[in-house]
């Protein structure tokens, strides 16, 4: 009978589900972990590209690598408004302005360059990593001559012998050159060539020098603008001024490289391997990179050599009272590893968080997105409110205010809604006003994020809240609720027919007003669908063209679109990384380059004030001209103003430190954890509920059995007949 | 001074489905023709099964026939208008958007429950005296017509009863009518129109209740951007129902040219069509679908002018997808028919018309072609329910029908993040789960009868 | 028989080239270098000579064809197509557009796919099988009318409903396996069990459904009747007779299938973000990486060729009668 293998099979399953049972909850899906190993879970959606530093510019990326890179500056992790810090340096970058003969700038001297000196700590090390190992005779161990010699290493993990050595300057100028060295694609060597005297010019001679693939040293190329001074001081000559260049500082394109790792993953048939510096990286941070497996997980572990580096004992207000200062004077890092698991869909992301398995609600990102949100907040009349689920779990919530904003452009050279004009500038008030941001904000983000007013997000110099900030263009002031009020539909409409459509119609012709939103494949159709409705408010229609994103990219580079959505995340604290995006000479179509103006604004007069804001300091004279200039772009509308992000990350209650930075991801090393509490809650969360279980077994039995009476009563029939 | 208040915009699978079912009734008349035929067609009809589903699959043809006749509506001229120019507006409705009422326009802000009369979502809500609630507002449309303090369980009753009753009538009224005339021919007995009667009445009242009620509350609930689940899924019953049947005809032609020529010529001819149909069917069809699809995207970018309206460019696309879908199954068809024609032609009254000097295309025409219409009838009925379905999956790979086209597989693909919201949202998911159900099983049902029927195969063993 | 094989394969070569052909025209008017290079730089601060250096790099600078410049052959051989061509021939698939070796994430992710693809599919032929011969003893019963239509019924709903709903109840609500994930080793199966069961549910109603037509099939024929004539009990018949002579028309259709469970699972893995074949290929369709797909595609077409030859020699196999000329 075929029928007893399924009964069978079925108790089996039940059998092994129930002994295993016993060992812990059964949905676990994180691996068996030693309880003496400070072990955090985490995850990560979108798999790195890139991990070498001079090349990778995403979040996703920023979330290993400012864990395992360290450059001569940091962010303070508490602190608010951001304030940098040295890491690797001793203080921060003393600056010497000077004149065209190298010498430093007499008082209202024209300035031809900046000289940025950096003093680095003594005694930091790097991680223990092959590249190091020397054999006896003090000869690298790992330099093969062909690929053959090499084949029994595929991982980093398979050589045996590491050693680590101490970090100097070279290795910042090494990491510099890297930078303007062709072949490692970095995306800021068109801007730095700006910046760095000498840049350009080594590019050239680099890729000359170039011999295929094997490693070329960049030390016997000069760069004129880099200077060694000894082995802890390096200078940097850059053009003009340039206030700003610190906060790149921060950054890991700055971060040091040891030429021997340079020359160890040049090794012949290494690139083969995968054994690059772009897939193992080589740090002096907190942790390094012990397996990379982008399809499954990524692990950190402590790095044993890391520097003396301790808790900050200083904080903004509220941090006292919310323990983020418990642990001030203890040595970074507080645990020992790191498991960050590859998760493609937000929901089972989510799940995970919620059963007890992932310490975080995301890393690379907060994944309290629309389909999560009502299982986090439920939205009170004071506002966010944890829901009494999450309540009772004492989950923690970390707002983070990323310097950001998403906004619609407008092509100002398209020939319907571009244009310096009167009714030009009308039409798009009148479609800023009935483009409800703050109900895209409701619908599409639960109201995470906040409206905003200008080009500068808030947090940083410049912005401006209340009635001061308020666009007086399309909101009234409303003193009642002692808010912005959005203009009406009918002062709108009355702005279209002014701008030459009454009702949506050509005042001429007659014609309806088509226009046009290019959007990437994979806009979902709601979001497509809400942005049609509110244009439908002043009977404006709106056709959608859908491209993928290259495509998109480009029809942007010759400037072929009407609106489009667009965004920008800060890479730096200051209002001149906001203000740039309406700068004339970063126009896409003007600059024939990839500027970073989306809609080709282009006014001289924003153009003049944004040249004095990038080079003044902090005070009233650069306030004012930040102010004059946001009030221009105000009228002139060329975005509509959208809105900045806010996200808030959610943590289990056994994982402290757990604050957000906007800007750098480095704080992984901050963070402390309960793995006893987290073993109890685990268990708590998560007894399986085998109803289910049960109840195929039994829907099983019920069409086996009838069968199989009917089977037996037919084999009788059978025998009846015959006799 | 005269204006037209329309503009028929026909889509080209406009054209499309309206000529195929032309065919399907020509080929149908012409069966009749032939006793052989019409004997097999009444072995399908004689059972009740066959009467039932062939009766559901034309109700989902014929709702997908009234949502292919589109018009654009004229606007009205503006004052001081210098041109006597008529526009048109940019929305392309259909006539099942007329027969639907409201229903489409009934546009609510997010999500609300199946005849729910408030959001799903709390919202902030300004109260006359100034101060502001966290509460759920009240929908906007879903039983507007509610005085206050009537009640809602028992409106919907009434009403539910009403639209009943009117479906009953009117199906009632045409049946009556039907029954006259078959009992003039006499045809009354010959086959189960009962049953055919009672599915007809059930879909009447069925259809009746849900356009009154779907005009009053939403049956189906709203998506998250507030438009009606019940009215997208029912504007998805087209895209099923082209998708099913056109990704077959499209490539029908190439299949039986290629198919043919190769059985029938051999030679290298027989070896082209081969090379050409194993090259094809050797690529993964997922990866050649991603391909083609992309493809036709980017000249779709590169030649906007070509589609006036957003609707006319989503149609293009998804003519383009049922084409590709075509491709990607056409290689079996293909194989079938070379084989059979190989089988055919060596017969002897093929060679015989051969050695009368019968020129090959009419050899082809009057004695290979006739004798294959069993297979393709049979592999179109067969393949129909698997396009249906790829829909959904291709919805998820991201390479399906463009969203600006209501369809099953773009809402069952939402769905699964709308699941998992606590509390999950299960509507977007039933309805257009339920409708797809509803014809992939008819017509799965229906094509095992016209299999049996028609394939002398399974005909032998069910003897 | 072993001159047939290397028919078989002398005749694969031509089908492949043609596969290539037809893979890389597709992608480069679809895609052009250019395009793939922006994609792969990023958004910010990209300047024209990265991008030309991005193309340089990857080798697709060349003539995509032909190549007038060059002397003799060479103008065939001097191309990018040539060059890209050659190498999948020797399964060199060389680097993937985001610059990890393609073999090596292969071979990483065949692992995953293949303890997806191997026990859904054995479990499921095997289900399919008992439940097919289960309805079989009730033949023309009403219970096998029912059990008829409860096929069609499951055949009929969307792939897409059973993976979302499965996941749904018995890994959310009722917490019995992970949601989703992979593990090495021996722990993998509880991240298994549960889209193996699924596919398997699946499966049922089609598979079980076209097993017992061909069951039916057999069952009709001579052999059977004398069977049964003789005495043998319908359970003898049913295992000595029918299921025996069935198992070439099973075979047929399962042996083409069996190289390409190394593909995996496209949807499956990528709902329960199984690390295999198929979410590598989704991933790549979505990123538009062109090394991947060539890689993938090329080695579909190679492993459906080699279904086909396995097919024939399981003919032979399977019937004694049927000889490979």
């Amino acid at each position: 009978m075929r029928i007893k293998p399924i009964r069978t099979l079925a108790a089996t399953i039940t059998a092994t589900l129930l002994l295993t049972g016993c060992s812990g909850p059964w949905n676990d899906p994180n691996p068996p972990a030693d309880p003496e190993v400070q072990t955090y879970f985490g995850s990560f959606t979108t798999r790195p590209k890139h991990l070498d530093p001079v090349r990778s510019y995403s979040a996703e990326e920023g979330l290993f690598l400012d864990q395992i890179y360290e450059p001569p500056l940091q962010y303070h992790f508490l602190k608010r408004p951001y304030e940098l810090e040295p890491a690797t340096a001793t203080s921060l970058p003393e600056v010497t302005l000077l004149n065209d003969q190298l010498e430093p700038a007499a008082e209202g001297e024209e300035v031809a360059f900046s000289r940025v000196t950096i003093h680095l700590k003594p005694g930091t090390q790097y991680q223990p990593h092959p590249a190091f190992a020397q054999n006896s005779e003090g000869k690298p161990l790992y330099l093969f001559d062909s690929a053959s010699e090499s084949t029994q290493y595929t991982l980093l993990s398979d050589f045996p012998q590491t050693a680590s050595r101490t970090l100097t300057a070279d290795d910042f100028i090494y990491q510099i050159k890297r930078m303007g060295d062709p072949i490692n694609k970095s995306p800021l060597i068109g801007l730095m060539s700006d910046y760095i005297v000498g840049m350009r010019d080594f590019s050239k001679m680099v890729k000359e020098a170039r011999d295929g693939d094997k490693w070329l040293d960049l030390r016997e190329f000069e760069m004129e603008g880099l200077e060694k001074v000894d082995n802890l001081t390096f200078n940097i000559r850059i053009k003009g001024t340039y206030p700003q260049f610190k906060y790149w500082l921060a950054m890991r394109f700055f971060a040091p490289i040891p030429w021997e790792a340079d020359r160890f993953y040049h090794n012949p048939g290494f690139k083969d391997k995968n054994l690059t510096l772009d897939w193992n990286p080589i740090g002096t941070g907190p942790f390094m990179m012990t397996t990379n497996s982008p399809n499954r997980e990524i692990i950190l572990e402590k790095n044993p050599n890391y520097r003396k580096d301790v808790y900050p004992s200083e904080g903004s207000a509220g941090d006292e009272e919310r323990g983020y200062l418990a642990d001030a004077g203890k040595q970074l890092p507080f645990i020992d590893k790191a498991i960050f698991r590859h998760e493609k869909a937000a929901t089972s992301m989510w799940s995970k968080f919620t059963q007890g398995y992932y310490d975080r609600s995301g890393d690379g990102d907060s994944n309290i997105n629309t389909a999560t949100f009502d299982q986090a907040f439920t939205v009170g009349p004071d506002g966010l409110e944890l829901t009494p689920e999450l309540e009772s779990r004492n989950i923690i919530v970390d707002e983070e205010i990323r310097p950001s904003i998403f906004y619609t452009g407008f092509n100002m050279r398209d020939p319907v809604v571009g244009g310096y004009t009167e009714d030009k500038r009308k039409l798009r008030q009148a479609i800023s006003i009935v483009y409800n941001d703050q109900e895209y904000i409701d619908i599409f983000r639960n109201g995470i994020g906040q409206l905003a007013h200008g080009p500068i997000p808030p947090g940083l110099y410049g912005y401006k809240g209340g009635k001061e900030g308020m666009n007086t263009y399309i909101f009234d002031w409303d003193e009642t609720t002692k808010s912005p009020k959005r203009k009406s539909v009918e002062y709108a409409a009355k702005l279209l027919a002014e701008a030459g459509y009454p009702n949506g119609r050509n005042a001429k012709t007659g014609e309806p007003l088509i226009l046009y939103m290019d959007t990437t494949a994979s806009d979902a159709s709601p979001r497509s669908d809400w942005i049609k409705k509110q244009l439908a408010k002043i009977n404006i229609q709106l056709e959608f063209r859908v491209t993928d994103y290259p495509r998109f990219k480009e029809k942007m580079r010759a400037g072929n679109t009407q609106m489009f959505g667009w965004g920008w995340l800060a890479d730096y604290p200051d209002p001149e990384n906001f203000l740039f995006l309406l700068d004339s000479r970063q126009g896409l179509v003007k600059c024939q380059c990839d500027g970073s103006n989306s809609t080709n604004y282009d006014n001289p007069e924003f153009d003049n004030l944004y040249d004095q804001v990038k080079t003044l300091p902090n005070g009233p004279e650069r306030l004012a001209a930040i102010e004059q200039m946001v009030e221009i772009v105000q009228r002139d509308s060329p975005w509509i103003w959208g809105f900045n992000r806010k996200d808030y990350y959610l943590a289990n209650n056994w994982v402290k430190n757990t604050k957000r930075h906007g800007i750098s991801q480095g704080t992984l090393k901050y963070v402390r954890l309960d793995q006893e509490a987290r073993a109890h809650q685990q268990v708590a969360w998560n007894s399986p509920n085998v109803l289910p279980l049960f109840g195929a077994t039994g829907l099983l039995l019920a069409i086996v059995l009838p069968g199989i009476s009917f089977y037996r009563r037919r084999q009788k029939l059978t025998i009846k007949a015959e006799e | 001074m005269e204006f037209e208040t329309f503009k028929t915009a026909v889509l080209w699978t406009d054209y499309l489905i309206w000529f195929m079912v032309a065919i399907i009734v020509f080929f149908m008349l012409s069966l009749r023709k032939s006793p052989q035929n019409s004997e097999k067609w009444k072995a399908v009809f004689s059972t009740k099964l066959g009467m039932s589903t062939f009766i559901i699959i034309l109700a989902y043809v014929g709702v997908a026939l009234l949502d292919s006749i589109h018009f654009r509506k004229a606007l009205p001229p503006v004052e001081g208008q210098t041109s006597t120019q008529v526009y048109y507006s940019n929305d392309v409705n259909s006539v099942l958007d007329l027969m639907l009422g409201e229903m489409g326009d009934n546009n609510e802000r997010t999500y609300s429950a199946p005849f729910s009369l408030k959001s799903w979502n709390k919202e902030n809500i300004k109260q006359s005296d100034g101060t502001t609630v966290r509460d759920y507002p009240e929908l906007k449309h879903a039983g507007a017509h509610l005085e206050e303090g009537d009640g809602q369980a028992a409106d919907i009753l009434m009403q539910s009863l009403l639209a009943l009753a009117k479906g009953l009538a009117l199906a009632l009224a045409l049946i009556a009518v039907h029954r006259l005339w078959l009992k003039r021919r006499g045809t009354l007995n010959d086959l189960p129109w009962s049953t055919a009667w009672i599915t007809f009445a059930i879909i009447i009242a069925f259809m009746t209740w849900l356009i009154s009620l779907g005009n009053l509350y939403h049956v189906l609930g709203t998506d998250q951007a507030g438009n009606d689940t019940l009215y997208e899924s029912l504007k998805g019953i087209r895209t099923g129902v082209l998708i099913g049947s056109l990704a077959t005809i499209i490539t029908l032609p190439f299949a039986i040219v290629f198919g043919i020529s190769a059985g029938y010529f051999k030679g290298w001819v027989d070896d082209a069509v081969q090379y050409i149909y194993t090259t094809l069917s050797s690529i993964p069809s997922i990866l050649l679908i991603a391909a083609l699809v992309l493809l036709f995207q980017v000249w779709v970018d590169n030649n906007p002018g070509y589609f006036e309206v957003g609707l006319e460019k989503a149609d293009g696309k998804f003519l383009a997808l049922c084409f590709i879908l075509g491709i990607t199954s056409w290689a079996s068809l293909c194989r079938l028919l070379r084989a059979e024609t190989l089988k055919l032609s060596q017969l002897d009254y093929v060679q015989a018309a051969h050695a009368f000097g019968v020129s090959h295309l009419q050899i082809l025409w009057k004695h290979i072609l006739p004798n294959l219409s069993h297979i393709i009838m049979i592999t179109f009925v067969l393949d129909f329910s698997g396009m249906v379905l790829a829909e959904a999956v291709l919805a998820y790979i991201g390479i399906g029908v463009d969203p600006a086209m209501a369809s099953w597989g773009n809402m069952i693909n939402l769905a699964s993040t709308e699941l998992s919201r606590e509390p999950s949202i299960w509507w977007n998911l039933s309805g257009a789960f339920f409708l797809m159900f509803t014809l992939v099983l008819a017509v799965n049902l229906f094509s095992d009868l016209v299999n049996d029927a028609f394939n002398p195969k399974t005909r032998l063993e069910t003897a | 028989m072993f001159a047939y094989i290397v028919r078989r394969l002398l005749y694969a070569v031509p089908i492949l080239i043609g596969v290539n052909l037809l893979t890389f025209i597709l992608f480069f008017i679809v895609n052009t270098p250019e395009d793939m290079a922006r994609a792969h730089l990023g958004d910010k601060y990209v300047t024209e000579e990265a991008v030309q250096n991005w193309i340089a790099d990857k080798g697709y600078d060349g003539p995509m064809f032909f190549n007038n410049e060059a002397p003799g052959v060479e103008k065939l051989t001097d191309t990018v197509f040539y060059d890209k061509s050659v190498k999948l021939f020797a399964f060199d698939f060389g680097q993937s557009d985001d610059g990890r070796d393609i073999s090596s994430d292969i071979v990483d992710r065949m692992g995953p796919s293949l303890a997806l693809a191997i026990p859904s599919f054995l479990i499921g032929v095997w289900v399919n099988i008992c439940v097919a011969l289960m309805v079989l003893m009730f033949r023309g019963s009403r219970l096998d009318k029912t059990t008829v239509a409860v096929f069609v019924g499951l055949m009929s709903i969307s792939y897409l409903f059973y993976i979302i709903v499965g996941q749904y109840f018995i890994a959310k609500v009722s917490k019995l396996v992970p949601v989703s994930g992979f593990n090495d080793g021996l722990d993998g199966w509880r991240f298994l069990i549960l889209p193996v069961v699924i596919s398997v549910l699946a499966g049922i109603g089609s598979g079980a459904r076209l097993y017992r037509t061909l069951f039916i099939e057999v069952s009709g024929q001579d052999f059977s009747r004398t069977a049964r004539a003789k005495g043998v009990s319908e359970t003898g018949v049913l295992f000595h007779h029918i299921l025996p002579n069935a198992m070439l028309p099973i075979l047929t259709g399962i042996v083409v299938v069996i190289p390409m469970l190394f593909m995996g699972s496209l949807v499956m893995e990528s709902f329960f973000s199984i690390p295999g074949l198929g979410s590598y290929m989704l991933d790549s369709i979505r990123a538009q990486d062109f090394s991947i797909v060539r890689a993938m595609v090329f080695l579909g077409s190679v492993l459906y060729i080699t279904g086909l030859i396995l097919t024939d020699i399981s003919y032979t196999w399977a019937d004694p009668r049927v000889r490979l000329s």
